[in-house]
């Protein structure tokens, strides 16, 4: 399924949100590409599956990819490059997503990712150095008639208020 | 017959805590020994009562919210306590046993769900079925008037589809409004071996939610109306682009999905027609600017998304180079009701150009926030203070920003503006994809005009330059004004970018994002260190 890196996302409660991803390995992303490459237009079916499997991009995936779909590096380079989503370095054990969109901007969105960069203590679009968060903005969850909004691990997360969000930094820090 | 109860497993209601509430009910039911079904509908819209939690019942549907999972257990015991018997077990849950009344002593109680005011005054053709079905059922989407329309489009030429689809005046609900049915008759008209039908899912702008309701909460809508968009125009092939913010509806659609094809609703042979049509999700990754069209199909073809040039249309040249299809999904999800119900019925509501209904999205810090849908025509002030009921913070009502991030900011001089595309367009903003965020008396502007910019730069594609450079150069020039450096001579330059960027881009982004910059600096100049005076000077 090309969109199971979307599904596999989503965290109903009472499940372990927290995703474990394999490390690299060049024979697991070679037949990950091989699997998806039958699809028109692969490319971002492969980098999507690539990703769910080791938690980002790495860069010897790309010239493989390139070589088995019979692009130039540069092409995948730049396609990878390109999309927000796509990581060059694996993220934390956790992932918090902020929404800093303006919808949550009119609700208090930016005193809360201040809060959150402060307690943490690394800005918007880094890892701690301990490797346990990544804080990431996102722009828009499409949950603005709560918002303000989050995504910790997959799990969204409405109407965010400094307790609520006191919580999930606690539940992470666990 | 067990009691049932209807819980949303819409990402909005999930976010507020209705997968804990679910649970509590499970729980509480099985404690008490009573069989309950729980149904995972799509939300109602009224996002202010979520988590809604509502009781079948012998006269309709009985809402309880917002219920969190702390309440559930008295909330059943409200629904069961108020039946004709007087003790608990399976032996009363009878069909009947839920009676309309049942519970309404209990503090959450909301009434029968259909008479809640914000959802009574509506018009819901795109979303008649959306909170009321079962999305994963396709049975259930059958018994709600699901697959009348694809039934009708089968009894017709495609060619009479298309005019049905002219005629009732539905515009691209994606923000662009072209007329979907020229669009269409383009693609019929464009020989070719292979055609594709596309489905813009890329629901990214800020203050929209009604893609991603849709999806969620009637996912089989959109399917039939990509399978009669393919049999009039001639594609066996559809994709819907999902944005990955959303694994909620992506998961809903794959579902679906699934089920239609079991059903041989999708595959070979559509619904025992000679027609072929089949549909693949693709998951976006995080690129605004692949909710524009052209830029959404180069990542379809696996490229990044970088805006084409037109002409040539999508139509003619689209996907893989073959004629294309690209519609929004309001605008695909409003086909089956158009071709269920005719042309007329759905031309016969709104305003001027803006014909039928339009999913409007109340967001932001809004006390009443939801999906409400009704007929082009109902005024912006209408829609924030009477429908919305002000900000949720009791704040008075500053700015209302209108159609996302590349929309304008209006202050409540403007509040009279009918919700109408040409209206908006003519007071230098639009109404996109419908979403409305509501500001209230703390918002700075002059921040706000910054974002646009800096959010402009941050998606730019870089194909043109207008956008790629003025983005960045727009927001340093409101730094400047911020810092009250040569503010006259700034707010000029600005000026002049934003014109340049206007004109120059090449597609909406760029085009579009002097919207917000302007309409902020043009109604609120108090915010840029600029006296009125001097503005109307220049």
């Amino acid at each position: 399924m090309s969109c199971t890196a979307g599904a596999r996302q989503v965290a109903r409660s009472g499940e372990d949100a927290l995703v474990q991803y394999a490390p690299w390995d060049r024979e697991t992303a070679r037949a990950i590409i091989v699997g998806e490459r039958w699809r028109p237009g692969a490319l971002l079916p492969i980098l999507h599956a690539l990703q769910e499997e080791f938690g980002y991009i790495d860069r010897a995936a790309i010239p493989l990819i390139a070589e088995i779909l019979n692009l130039s590096r540069a092409e995948v380079y730049g396609v990878v490059t390109f999309y927000h989503d796509f990581r060059s370095a694996p993220p934390g054990r956790h992932v918090l997503k902020l929404c800093r969109a303006e919808a949550c901007q009119s609700t208090g969105g930016d005193a809360l990712a201040a809060r959150a960069e402060a307690r943490i203590g690394v800005a918007l679009g880094n890892t701690t150095p301990d490797g346990e968060i990544t804080l990431e903005p996102v722009y828009c969850l499409g949950l603005c008639a709560t918002a303000p909004s989050a995504m910790l691990d997959g799990r969204v997360v409405g109407r965010l208020d400094e307790q609520k969000l006191d919580a999930l930094l606690a539940e992470v820090d666990r | 017959m067990s009691l049932r109860l209807f819980v949303p497993g819409d990402a909005g209601a999930v976010a507020v805590g209705s997968d804990e509430v679910a649970l509590a009910l499970r729980d509480a039911a099985s404690r008490r020994d009573v069989p309950i079904e729980i149904v995972r509908n799509g939300s109602r819209g009224l996002y202010w009562l979520e988590p809604l939690v509502e009781v079948e019942t012998a006269a309709g549907r009985v809402a309880y919210g917002p219920v969190g999972p702390a309440d559930a257990a008295s909330v059943l015991d409200a629904v069961l306590s108020s039946g004709r018997v007087g003790t608990l077990g399976p032996a009363v849950v009878e069909p009947s046993f839920a009676h309309p009344t049942a519970g309404a002593e209990h503090p959450l109680w909301l009434g029968p769900t259909e008479e809640i005011p914000f959802l009574k005054r509506q018009t819901r053709l795109t979303f008649a079925r959306c909170g009321i079905v079962d999305p994963a059922s396709l049975g259930d989407y059958r018994a709600h008037d699901g697959y009348k329309g694809l039934e009708r489009a089968l009894a017709m030429s495609p060619a009479a589809v298309i005019e049905t689809v002219t005629q009732s005046g539905l515009r691209g609900r994606g923000g662009a409004g072209f007329l979907a049915g020229i669009k269409w008759k383009t693609a019929a008209d464009t020989p070719a071996d292979q055609k594709y039908i596309v489905c813009n899912a890329d629901e990214g702008d800020s203050g929209t939610f009604a893609d991603r309701m849709i999806m969620e909460g009637d996912p089989f809508v959109i399917i039939e109306g990509m399978t009669i968009a393919g049999i009039a125009v001639g594609a066996t092939q559809g994709y819907i682009y999902v944005r990955s913010e959303y694994p909620h509806a992506i998961a809903a659609l794959e579902k679906a999905i699934a089920a239609a094809r079991r059903e041989g609703m999708l595959g070979e042979g559509v619904a025992d027609s000679p027609h072929a049509f089949d549909i693949d999700v693709r998951v976006g990754a995080g690129a605004y600017v692949c909710g524009e069209e052209t830029a959404l199909l180069d990542s379809l073809e696996g490229k990044r998304g970088v805006v084409r040039a037109k002409p040539p249309l999508p139509a003619h040249k689209g996907l893989f180079g073959q004629p294309t299809v690209v519609n929004n999904v309001l605008t695909l999800a409003t086909i089956p009701v158009i071709l269920d119900k005719g042309a007329a019925l759905y031309a016969n509501f709104g305003i001027g150009k803006s014909r039928g209904t339009m999913p409007i999205q109340l967001a932001g810090n809004i006390k009443y926030g939801g999906l409400y849908e009704t007929a082009f025509g109902v005024s912006l002030g209408a829609l924030v203070d009477d429908i919305g009921g002000g900000t949720r913070s009791g704040r008075p009502v500053r700015a209302v920003q209108v159609g996302g991030p590349l929309g304008a900011y209006f202050p409540r001089s403007l509040f009279h503006l009918p919700f109408d595309y040409e209206a908006f367009v003519k007071a230098e903003g639009l109404i996109g994809h419908g979403g409305v965020v509501v500001f209230d008396d703390t918002v700075d502007m002059a921040k706000q005009a910054r974002f646009a910019l800096e959010f402009c730069a941050i998606e730019s594609c870089g194909k043109c330059t207008p956008c790629r450079v003025g983005s960045t150069r727009g927001v340093e020039a409101v730094d400047r004004i911020i810092r009250n450096e040569d503010r006259a001579g700034n707010i000029a330059l600005l000026q002049d970018l934003c014109h340049t960027m206007q004109f120059g881009s090449l597609c909406a982004l760029g085009g579009f994002t002097p919207y917000p910059v302007m309409s902020a600096l043009t109604h609120f100049p108090e915010d840029f260190g600029h006296t009125p005076s001097l503005q109307a000077a220049e």
